[in-house]
Parts: structure tokens; C-alpha cells; sequence
């Protein structure tokens, strides 16, 4: 399997590893794939008042793609809103890491792991607002 | 573990663009001595062993029955009870699809065992195709196979057994003498896939209860494309040819004789049995080593039982990383994976699940095979390599992070995808 030099540069340096306070009500966390599978990622956002993320980790067990994608979208998340990065495709993700057509499902997986953690960080706002 | 080892791990080494071979039971070199004995037969003995009428056929012929002698006398058999072929793959096809349609009117059961080689599986699958009927036994998870389950899924119709001495995957060996006196009580036909045994374990087939036996020559330091069949004369086994022409090998398999081929098969077979002893104390030497140095690692599973196997071979899953990302972060090392991510199916190797390996641990698994001319040093690299990487992909691993809390995974729901 020849891996293209932006896969082999995430898989190699990889950004943003690590995790954040998920008590933090600020903090969204989105945990897609499953193990028998061979790609779990955990991604989790930090996001401020203005509903700006502020930070994002990430932690991924998979091949160099899935890690790459993962370790990619945490670079593209920082300074956007939350529904700018719910609009991420995973073609865009495909396409910048220049993914082979068997390494495709890697894409889908950080974009499913983006659309959770939207998702958890929406329903702690809405449990605020509630209470 | 030497500060210069260290330094190669870290900064990478030359063993990136060069690996160290770890990965013997894919495949052997062939050994310098095997290819000088070769030469010769491509060019000045060139001559067809089958021609009869002058002396380039007549030396051509004297080296092919040289070679057969060294193949029988590694297995302890009759020069007479070996056909050549073309490998293993085409000697478990010639034996179980040979011996099946011979005796086909005793009954058209087969029993072989689900950790078995593809080339022995897809053939039984084959015959079933063509209208007989099989049984695949699942081991014990320790690879063997349980004497009583075998004894249990014999019929009455069963006409052939088939079950590998050496798995190729984790290295155990299968009570073939157990097996075969079982087979002899039911009169049932007993062929033994023997392509990773040679030169590793003793076999002696003038006691063994085997009736057809595969070998190879490229995983004993020979060449590859070239391979053996051992077919019983004492009591004499019959098998179809699956290969028809010129009548070569008693009829058993036509076809010109690969006379260079042949010599080295022949030559890596005495080499083995010459030296076999000697050269299986220092590989358990350097396997105990091995396996020392990884089982520091904490969570680290041996795959197979280490008793009953051969010390060329570890099969190791390493827990909570990924195969894939694993085998490209210790490219210093050729070694093979249990995953078979690589390819589009991404299915875990299907012996380790035959096992009753979790999907997981199967994912996550590494066969590192040691052979004639790994060293000492080979070894303490990647022990190196393998501790610093495997950190590395730790780290990284949000299953590791769970696991060191405490959390239990088998009871978390995943989204399957």
C-alpha cells in the first residue's frame, strides 16, 4: 500500500493528539467506528460562547489513513464555527490526503466523528438552557 | 540493549530501506550453497531427464534421482514414494483431489480442519462443488486439534482426512501420529500438508501413520516453484492424475522435470537434515530472546500454543493498535500481519478467528518468523523498534486510553460501520 506523503506526514507527526476534559460543558466529544471494524476515532472539541472551536483533539486507532484523517480535521476545525465544521464533507478530506478508493471509508469515519461531537456539544448547550 | 540500537530506532536507520527478514515462513533465500549446486543444471546439464538416448538426458536424469533420495531421506521414505510437482500448492490439489476421486466409491466425506492453508481449504471446497461433502473443525485456541472432536465428525462415508503438520500462520504442530492412527482404525485416507515443517521438525514417515505428504522447497532455503508429494507404496496409495501428458512420475504428474529446480530442492532438503539440529537450538536461542523482550510490553498475547510449536515462529497481537498502522510503523522489519487490512476486504487473518481470537486482538497480531541467518542483533532491534512503536501507537489509541481507565470494552456499544 503506497501512502501519499500528506498521510505519511500525519501518520508520522501527528497533530493534536491528546484528550480534553469531557465534564467540561464547553466540551463536545464524538466516538465513531468500532474496534472489529479495525477504526475507532475519538475526536473532541472545545467550544467557546461565541460557538467558535477553540481547540480540538483527537485520539485514533486505525490504519495511517484513519489516523491521518483524524489528525487532519483537528487542523481544520481550530477557528471555525460549529456549523462550518458540521459542514466538513469527507470528500474534501479524501481529496486533500489523496486517498485510494479502499482508504475512503477513513474519510467518512472523521467526518461521522465531527458530526458527533457537534452533536454532543449541541445537546450539553440545549441541557443548559434547560435547566 | 545497545545506545546505537536506540539511536536507530529513533532517528530511523538503514534497516528502513533494507528491513531485516523476519518473515521466513512466507518464504526462505535460497542458501549460496543450494544456488551453486543449481547452476549447472540451466547451463552445461541442460539435458531433458527424460531422454533416454544420449548422456545429456542420462546426467540430466542421475541428478533428479540424486536430488529424490535427499528429499526421501529428510522424511525417512523410499526415493519411490516421491512425485515431483511444481510446489505444496500443487501437491495438496494433487493428493486430496487425486485421492478423493480415486476411492470416491468408499464414500465421499473429507474432514480437514479450519486453520488449514487456503491451497488444502479451496480444494476441499472444490470437491464439495463437485458433489462430495466436508467437514471443517474448528481447533482448540491453542491451534491444536481436539483427538476426540476429530474422532466425532468421522462417518461412515468418510474417505480422506487432511490436517497440516506446521501451521503456517502460528507455528503449531499437530499430533500427525495421533491423527493417523485414528484415520488407519477407520480406513480413512490421511494426507498431512507438510510445506512448513521440513528442516524444522523430524519427520519420519516409515513410522508415521501418513499416507500422502506436501512438501516444498522454497520455505527449506530451495528455490521456489518446485515441490514434492510423498504417496505410500507400503500400503500403496493410489491417486488420479490431475496433470496429464507424457506419463512422467509413474503417471502420478506429466510434465518435463524442472531438473535445476529439482537439484535444489534436493540440496536445500540434505542441507536440512544435515544441520537442522544444530540450527533449530539456536532459533529457539534467539525466538526465547524475542519473546522475552516483547512479552515486556504489557499486553501482549502469544497466538497458538508455545509448547507444541516451532521456535522459527511468533505470532504476537498486540492489543489496542491497530495491524495496519502497526506493520507501516515497524517498516525496519519484514514481517507479515494477521490483518488483512492491506487488501479491500479488511477481514482478520482467519486462522487467528478460527481460534476464537477476538477481532481485535486478530487485528492487532504480527507473526515475526526467524530463520538461518537472523542475528542476534536482528533481534535486539526489534525488540527496540517494536517496544519504542507500539508506545507510539498507544498514545495515539483512544481503546488504550479506555483500558487504562478501567473501562471494560467489551460491554461498550459501538457504532458499527
Amino acid at each position: 500500500m503506497a501512502y501519499s506523503d500528506k498521510v505519511l506526514d500525519h501518520y508520522e507527526n501527528p497533530r493534536n493528539v491528546g484528550s480534553l476534559d469531557k465534564n467540561d460543558p464547553q466540551v463536545g466529544t464524538g466516538m465513531v467506528g468500532a474496534p472489529a471494524c479495525g477504526d475507532v476515532m475519538k475526536l473532541m472539541i472545545k467550544v467557546n460562547d461565541s460557538g467558535i472551536i477553540e481547540d480540538a483533539k483527537f485520539k485514533t486507532y486505525g490504519c495511517g489513513s484513519a489516523i491521518a484523517s483524524s489528525s487532519l480535521v483537528t487542523e481544520w476545525l481550530k477557528g471555525r464555527t460549529i456549523e462550518e465544521a458540521y459542514a466538513i464533507k469527507n470528500s474534501e478530506i479524501a481529496e486533500e490526503l489523496a486517498l485510494p478508493p479502499v482508504k475512503i471509508h477513513c474519510s467518512v469515519l472523521a467526518e461521522d466523528a465531527i458530526k458527533a461531537a457537534v452533536a454532543d456539544i449541541k445537546a450539553k448547550q440545549a441541557a443548559k438552557e434547560a435547566a | 540493549m545497545s545506545a546505537s540500537i536506540e539511536m536507530q530506532v529513533l532517528k530511523g536507520s538503514e534497516h528502513d530501506l533494507h528491513p531485516i527478514y523476519l518473515d521466513y515462513s512466507a518464504t526462505t533465500p535460497v542458501d549460496p550453497r543450494v544456488a551453486a549446486k543449481m547452476i549447472p543444471y540451466i547451463t552445461e546439464h541442460f539435458g531433458n531427464p527424460a531422454s533416454r538416448s544420449h548422456p545429456y538426458g542420462w546426467t540430466a536424469e542421475k541428478a533428479v534421482e540424486n536430488a529424490r533420495e535427499e528429499v526421501a531421506k529428510l522424511v525417512n521414505a523410499d526415493p519411490r514414494e516421491i512425485v515431483w510437482t511444481s510446489g505444496a500448492t500443487e501437491s495438496n490439489n494433487l493428493a486430496i483431489k487425486g485421492a478423493a476421486n480415486f476411492y470416491s466409491a468408499k464414500g465421499k466425506h473429507i474432514i480437514t480442519v479450519t486453520t488449514e492453508h487456503k491451497a488444502v481449504i479451496d480444494t476441499v471446497r472444490e470437491l464439495e462443488r463437485q458433489g462430495f461433502e466436508a467437514t471443517y473443525l474448528d481447533p482448540e485456541p491453542s491451534g491444536l486439534l481436539d483427538l476426540d472432536k476429530f474422532k466425532a465428525a468421522i462417518r461412515p462415508d468418510t474417505v480422506l482426512a487432511s490436517v497440516m503438520l506446521v501451521n503456517n500462520e502460528i507455528g503449531v504442530i499437530q499430533d500427525i501420529t495421533a491423527i493417523g492412527n485414528i484415520c488407519r482404525e477407520n480406513g480413512i485416507i490421511f494426507h498431512v500438508d507438510a510445506a512448513q515443517a521440513t528442516g524444522k521438525v523430524h519427520i519420519d514417515l516409515e513410522k508415521l501413520p501418513v499416507d500422502l505428504m506436501s512438501f516444498s522447497a522454497h520455505k527449506t532455503y530451495g528455490p521456489k516453484g518446485i515441490g514434492a508429494l510423498y504417496v505410500r507404496r507400503k500400503p500403496r496409495i493410489r491417486i488420479e492424475a490431475q496433470m496429464h501428458g507424457g506419463g512422467h512420475e509413474r503417471g502420478m504428474r506429466s510434465g518435463t522435470l524442472a531438473t535445476h529446480q529439482i537439484v535444489g530442492m534436493g540440496e536445500a532438503f540434505r542441507i536440512a537434515r544435515e544441520e537442522m539440529d544444530e540450527e533449530n537450538i539456536r532459533i529457539r536461542r534467539l525466538r526465547d530472546k524475542l519473546l522475552n523482550g516483547l512479552q515486556n510490553i504489557e499486553e501482549v498475547y502469544v497466538n497458538g500454543d508455545l509448547e507444541q510449536r516451532i521456535p522459527h515462529n511468533l505470532n504476537i497481537s498486540f492489543n489496542y493498535v491497530e495491524g495496519e498502522s502497526l506493520i507501516m510503523a515497524v517498516k525496519g522489519i519484514a514481517v507479515s500481519s494477521g490483518s488483512a487490512c492491506t487488501s479491500a476486504s479488511l477481514e482478520p487473518s482467519y486462522v487467528l478467528r478460527a481460534l476464537g481470537r477476538s477481532d481485535e486482538l486478530a487485528h492487532s497480531s504480527i507473526r515475526f518468523s526467524i530463520g538461518r541467518f537472523t542475528t542476534d542483533e536482528d533481534v535486539d532491534y526489534t525488540i527496540s523498534l517494536m517496544k519504542g512503536k507500539i508506545d507510539k501507537l498507544r498514545e495515539l489509541s483512544p481503546l488504550w486510553e479506555m483500558f487504562k481507565d478501567g473501562v471494560d470494552l467489551s460491554k461498550v456499544e459501538w457504532a458499527a460501520h
